[in-house]
């Protein structure tokens, strides 16, 4: 509980978040508009499932501790759903406003494409989910205190700082499949996006026994990755270009010799 | 230019054009087309009307930067006020002093009595807040531009000096550093006379930027501290309720102070207005400068009226100013309409065209809107038990509101209150997540569940 672990949390909880905003986001004023309006989706469905948890909680018996943690459970994956579905609405949103745009502007582009604003809103939901799991334990992490004195695990904020930063990766990725599977009428697409956030939330339910949350979250972690990926237009080819500075494209467009 | 000029001339009485070009925002285009009118949204020297293709891109493009304008300031003077609340305990104590404006106490003894209470607080803080706006309304109607000035100006004398003064003290008291008188008088002695250098005549844009964000951090710092509980959440509400008639209702305080501004062709109160460019073209500066000298004891800036007779240290007089700041949002659009003026005035003269262009044009937004969010903010972190959950929430939901007030601004392009929408968010957001969300959000964490 010192300061070394409140920074050393943050940044992995935030790091890669915060860099890709910084690099990839932060030039572009529509582009930041757009993520803070996804965490403001975010925001809403997470009221809604509290508002339902709430009211669940309050006509129970508040004394039974197996039914209180069954109303967790219901509250976490109805929240799950609720979240996915204004990740749906959302997309139905900007659908309904880049047509919009697009009419009144005579153009065949628009300002910003689908895919960037499913990284943008994937993203913004990612910030908003990983802030509220983890911004008040970090905050405790400064207090005074010791880990795991009644007999708790001891890893609890490392493991929640990882937890964090795989949540917060997975909503960017969820986002970009969910869009492309919106757009390519793939409901195969979005199911999986929809089990996949279900499993990671579920899988959670076994802390503090952290091999068995961490290692699956980050299993799927790297399958959506490579799903959006793929779905972003990359492939196993444009990887070995880029990685090897050989791509011609990017080359030019970055004004540097090969 | 041109374009301002035909805009100017096709658009005598109607300042939508120019005020629709603040924010550039798409449907602007729309209503300017039915009105027979070339579309405008862009840089004067370089529009023609065989750019409409990239016309609506770029005024997207434009509206979006617009709006990041706003954000950047509200964000920081939010930080500024959280990051103290946060560390300096004085701004939370209740010491038991109030405002005069909030003589009912709330410690007593029964629920209804307290409610009560508050209930006739806010009421007589709205009603002062009302019979300001008027008088100044009515100082401005008879051109009392004098008194308006030096009220505005011994208001910020009192921000930038005394409260400042408190506010550093309580940081070194906070942050346990030692500090002689003699160093910490020429701290604010310097701090307090470029402040009003700064914001009452010419200084860089950043500094006066800066200093606005200060000031308006400061205030909102006051409210935080001396308003109760309820009082402070009633206020709110009724401000809101207040900024919409007062700025849409035909008879309203607000909406005659713009409407004659704009009869004498003149900026209201540029000095408390937040701008993110500069107010006065630069080659505009030397022609105008007549005009400038006459006008610019109007304009003013704000009321920070406050600073009431009764010099009571813990005399907020800021409210009503800061109040008048906040219509600014929708007066800066006027200012718009001023610059144009002002640019047509150049054109016999030959005058290169001014560099200014879409970029430049930049927003305004009132200050008292600053002091508003930022209060609401600070409440949230200070009092609300959900802590970071809620302040998060509420600065999310303050931004939202505001990226909607500038889009009704491009639709309707024409003043608009800026708090009602953001406050309302804030407010809904305040209370549901402080009551629903935070005990969810707590028992995951003790689970250690994530959704």
């Amino acid at each position: 509980m010192t300061v070394a672990v409140f920074f050393g949390c943050t940044f992995i909880a935030f790091g890669p978040a915060v860099a890709l905003f910084v690099f990839t986001i932060a030039r572009d004023p529509l582009r930041v508009i757009f993520l803070i309006a996804g965490a403001f989706f975010w925001l809403v469905s997470l009221l809604l499932s509290s508002l339902v948890w709430f009211i669940t909680v309050q006509i129970s018996n508040k004394n039974s501790a197996t039914q209180q943690t069954g109303l967790l459970i219901f509250g976490v994956v109805l929240s799950v759903l609720l979240q996915e579905a204004f990740r749906y609405g959302y997309y139905r949103l900007l659908k309904k406003a880049n047509e919009g745009l697009l009419a009144l502007s005579q153009e065949d582009t628009m300002p910003i494409s689908i895919r960037q604003l499913a990284y943008v809103s994937g993203l913004g939901f990612g910030f908003m989910s990983g802030a509220f799991s983890v911004v008040n334990i970090l905050s405790d992490s400064l207090g005074p205190g010791t880990v795991g004195i009644h007999g708790d695990s001891q890893h609890y904020f490392i493991s929640s700082a990882f937890m964090t930063l795989a949540i917060i990766l997975l909503h960017m990725f969820w986002g970009v499949v969910f869009f492309e599977s919106c757009e390519r009428q793939r409901w195969w697409g979005l199911g999986a996006v929809v089990i996949s956030h279900l499993v990671v939330s579920c899988v959670s339910f076994v802390n503090p026994h952290y091999q068995g949350s961490l290692i699956p979250t980050y299993i799927i972690l790297s399958v959506m990755a490579a799903w959006a990926y793929l779905c972003a237009g990359g492939s196993l080819r444009n990887l070995k270009l880029c990685l090897t500075c050989k791509d011609k494209d990017f080359l030019l467009a970055n004004h540097r010799p090969r | 230019m041109a374009d301002h000029v035909e805009n100017a001339v096709n658009n005598v009485s109607n300042d939508g054009t120019e005020v629709g070009r603040h924010t550039e925002t798409t449907p602007g285009r729309n209503e300017v087309e039915l009105n027979g009118q070339p579309p405008t949204a862009r840089p004067p020297q370089v529009l023609t009307d065989s750019e409409e293709d990239e016309d609506e891109e770029l005024t997207l493009k434009y509206g979006a930067k617009h709006v990041i304008m706003l954000f950047i300031p509200v964000t920081l003077c939010m930080v500024v006020v959280v990051a103290t609340i946060k560390s300096v305990s004085f701004y939370t104590q209740k010491d038991g002093q109030q405002l005069i404006y909030t003589p009912f106490r709330e410690d007593t003894e029964t629920v209804g009595q307290r409610a009560l209470n508050s209930m006739l607080n806010a009421a007589i803080m709205i009603s002062v807040i009302v019979v300001m706006t008027l008088v100044l309304v009515v100082l401005y109607k008879y051109r009392c531009y004098k008194v308006i000035q030096g009220w505005l100006f011994f208001s910020n004398l009192l921000l930038l000096f005394f409260f400042s003064f408190i506010y550093l003290g309580e940081v070194f008291k906070t942050y346990n550093v030692a500090m002689d008188y003699f160093t910490l008088a020429v701290i604010i002695w310097n701090f307090g006379v470029v402040g009003m250098i700064c914001i009452h005549w010419k200084g860089p844009l950043r500094l006066q930027q800066a200093y606005l964000i200060m000031i308006s951090a400061l205030m909102a710092l006051v409210f935080i501290k001396y308003l109760p509980e309820w009082t402070a959440w009633l206020i709110l509400a009724a401000i809101s309720v207040y900024d919409l008639l007062a700025v849409l209702c035909p008879k309203g305080p607000l909406r005659i102070l713009v409407e004659t501004a704009q009869e004498r062709n003149e900026p209201i109160f540029p000095a408390l207005i937040y701008s993110s460019t500069m107010v006065w073209l630069f080659n505009m500066a030397d022609s105008a400068e007549p005009r400038n000298n006459s006008s610019h004891p109007v304009p003013q800036q704000e009321n920070q009226d406050a600073v009431a007779p009764t010099a009571q240290p813990e005399d907020d007089g800021g409210f009503t100013p800061a109040w008048v700041n906040q219509q600014q949002h929708q007066l800066g659009p006027m200012q718009s309409t001023e610059d144009s003026r002002r640019e047509i005035q150049e054109l016999p003269s030959a005058r290169p065209p001014p560099v200014e262009d879409e970029e430049e044009r930049g927003v305004k937004l009132g200050l008292g809107d600053f002091i508003f969010y930022s209060m609401l903010v600070g409440k949230a972190s200070a009092t609300a038990s959900g802590d970071w959950n809620t302040t998060i929430a509420c600065f999310v939901a303050i931004l939202i509101g505001l990226c909607l007030t500038l889009l009704l601004l491009a639709i309707f392009k024409k003043a608009l209150p800026a708090l009602p929408i953001s406050i309302t968010f804030g407010l809904v957001f305040y209370f549901a997540t402080d009551n629903l969300v935070r005990p969810f959000m707590d028992q995951l964490a003790v689970h250690q569940f994530y959704i």
